[in-house]
């Protein structure tokens, strides 16, 4: 099948459909590794993980072994994981702390910015040897937006802030909640989805399908009632589906449920109730009352193209989808939480996070269980599209419509194409 | 001597009737177990040590929501289980310490192989408990499922009780 026939996409009618080959084909796997995931910016990691000079983490991004370092001059290095020498990998632990960067296998060293300082028997080289055309390797761009570092495999992608077009601002709204700037808390959640990738961008982002796949959840929520004292939110208008512009997404909620940031609900207890009130006004005092409705009452799933989740709503994920197979993704999730919150804020928060999230959580096990479901499916092949095209015809599509999946499929086609661009008013 | 043996002993038939009563997806009799102020906690497989008021981990249950995960895998709506899956759990290594105000501080291995969907792995790991006599029965005020696994690569979810 050519790429162009892939996707059906008739504004007129209504009809948004994608081929299933395109969660199966390894063929399309390879090319969209070319394609979609080698020309954007991919999301390496957070600067709070390495708080001290020689702190270093090691990534695997977009298929790259990688690790990055925060130098003595206190800036954030990203290198190629793989000795300059003969290939060795040269970061060997997940996260550490590094004076000098030794190889392991002839015991090159490098520091922390990466220069080659130490070679045993260097003599034996001739006097010809260059250290400089041996320093550790950078992917070819890196840049950071407000604590998040990116890379691209791209010479040539565009800068970063203008990558990022309308899902900045949705950013912003994130990380302006912390008032001393956010960080990552220790540890992370890793598990493998036995299905492609995309489907997951997708999920994370539809709202249609959050009663009927995570019901239990939502009962258990219920089961602690409402608070509708100092109703914010009724005179609202309902929440948005959003395509922002090279691919990135967005799905925009009223939240009824508890936010740590800044709306209490019965969940987290009586004697959070003052606290997260205090957190409101100082949110009031700063920003007015409209964006500070923005921040606490709306929650928004957000996706930075191809495959960053900014999750905010019981509370902050950040999720990273890193492809593997058609049919296999591995997924990492951190929390990110406001530097000024500790003691009985924080533990809120990191408390209504595992509520819904993680993969011990109340939701996220039926995820990895739909999507793997989706995926056996499809090797039904004769049975050949999926069907996006809920709310098309809706000229202010909700959360439970599916415009911002659309945004997300449209751009991938677009890029499969060898296209860079599309319409950001799309249906 | 012969009074630890039996301690032991008594600590393993507790455990030993715990594994089954998941094993045999008695979940209702397994909560009952626990004492109203137990916690159940199962760290990030990057960070065995994680303290849940401090760091992110998979699960961190107070007694409601511990009964409230029941609840769910009780229902037919707890998609990842539903139908449930086949486990049989093998508990060894069982270490117990008196810790002298009544409770007992025990450690064991565990494996626990979980077959689904044509597809079937091991957890492996270490369970941690704080167990509390009641009568002559003991009650668990604190479970600790620590497990060796690097990551959820086999499973993709902590979706049973470990």
């Amino acid at each position: 099948m050519d790429i162009k026939d892939l996707i059906v996409d008739d504004r007129d009618r209504g009809v948004f459909r994608v081929h299933r080959s395109c969660m199966t084909s390894a063929g399309l796997f390879e090319q969209e590794r070319e394609r979609v995931l080698d020309r954007c910016w991919i999301y390496l990691g957070h600067e709070s993980e390495v708080e001290a000079p020689g702190d270093y983490r090691r990534r695997t991004v977009a298929g790259r072994p990688l690790f990055f370092i925060r130098g003595k001059d206190g800036q954030v290095r990203v290198f190629l994981n793989s000795c300059p020498h003969r290939g060795a990998m040269i970061c060997r632990r997940d996260a550490g702390n590094a004076g000098v960067l030794q190889c392991f296998y002839h015991a090159w060293s490098f520091s922390t910015d990466g220069d080659l300082i130490g070679v045993p028997g260097e003599d034996a080289y001739g006097p010809h040897f260059d250290r400089t055309e041996f320093c550790l390797k950078a992917p070819p761009r890196v840049d950071s937006y407000r604590g998040f570092h990116f890379v691209s495999f791209n010479p040539h992608v565009e800068d970063l802030v203008t990558y990022l077009a309308g899902a900045r601002d949705y950013l912003d709204l994130v990380v302006d909640q912390a008032e001393e700037g956010m960080r990552v808390v220790p540890g992370s959640n890793r598990y493998t989805i036995k299905a492609n990738w995309k489907l997951l961008a997708e999920n994370s982002l539809d709202g249609y399908h959050l009663v009927p796949t995570h019901r239990t959840y939502v009962d258990y929520i219920a089961g602690f009632g409402t608070d509708d004292s100092g109703d914010t939110v009724s005179a609202r208008p309902p929440g948005a589906a959003k395509a922002l512009g090279g691919g990135h997404c967005v799905s925009e909620n009223i939240s009824r449920n508890g936010r740590p940031i800044a709306r209490w609900h019965p969940v987290f207890g009586e004697e959070a109730r003052e606290r997260i009130s205090l957190v409101r006004r100082r949110l009031v005092e700063k920003y007015g009352e409209e964006r500070t409705y923005r921040m606490a009452d709306t929650s928004r799933n957000l996706l930075i193209y191809p495959n960053l989740l900014i999750m905010d709503f019981v509370a902050i994920s950040i999720r990273y989808i890193e492809p593997v197979a058609p049919d296999r993704m591995d997924v990492t999730a951190w929390h990110l939480v406001p530097r000024e919150e500790s003691g009985p804020a924080l533990a809120t928060r990191l408390d209504s996070y595992l509520t819904f999230l993680g993969p011990g959580g109340f939701a996220t096990p039926d995820d990895v269980e739909v999507l793997e479901s989706c995926q056996a499916g499809f090797r039904a092949t004769e049975a050949e599209w999926s069907d996006i095209s809920r709310g098309m015809l809706n000229p202010s599509p909700g959360t439970s419509d599916e415009l911002q999946m659309r945004g997300f499929w449209r751009q991938w086609h677009a890029h499969m194409q060898g296209r860079n661009t599309t319409n950001v008013q799309d249906r | 001597m012969c009074r630890t043996g039996s301690l032991r002993n008594q600590v393993e038939d507790f455990l030993f009737r715990e594994a089954a009563l998941l094993d045999e997806w008695r979940l209702d009799e397994w909560v009952d177990l626990f004492t109203d102020d137990a916690r159940y906690v199962v760290p990030s497989t990057d960070l065995p040590e994680g303290d849940p008021a401090r760091d992110l981990v998979f699960i961190d249950d107070d007694i409601v929501r511990l009964r409230a995960r029941v609840a769910r895998l009780n229902s037919r709506h707890s998609h990842r289980e539903s139908p449930r899956s086949r486990t049989r759990r093998f508990v060894s290594n069982v270490r117990v310490e008196e810790t002298g105000d009544g409770e007992l501080r025990v450690s064991a291995n565990v494996l626990v192989y979980r077959f689904r969907s044509g597809e079937g792995a091991p957890y492996v790991g270490a369970i941690e408990y704080i167990l509390r006599r009641d009568g002559g029965d003991l009650r668990i005020a604190y479970r600790r499922a620590v497990l060796d696994l690097e990551d959820l690569a086999w499973h993709g979810a902590v979706s049973i009780i470990l």
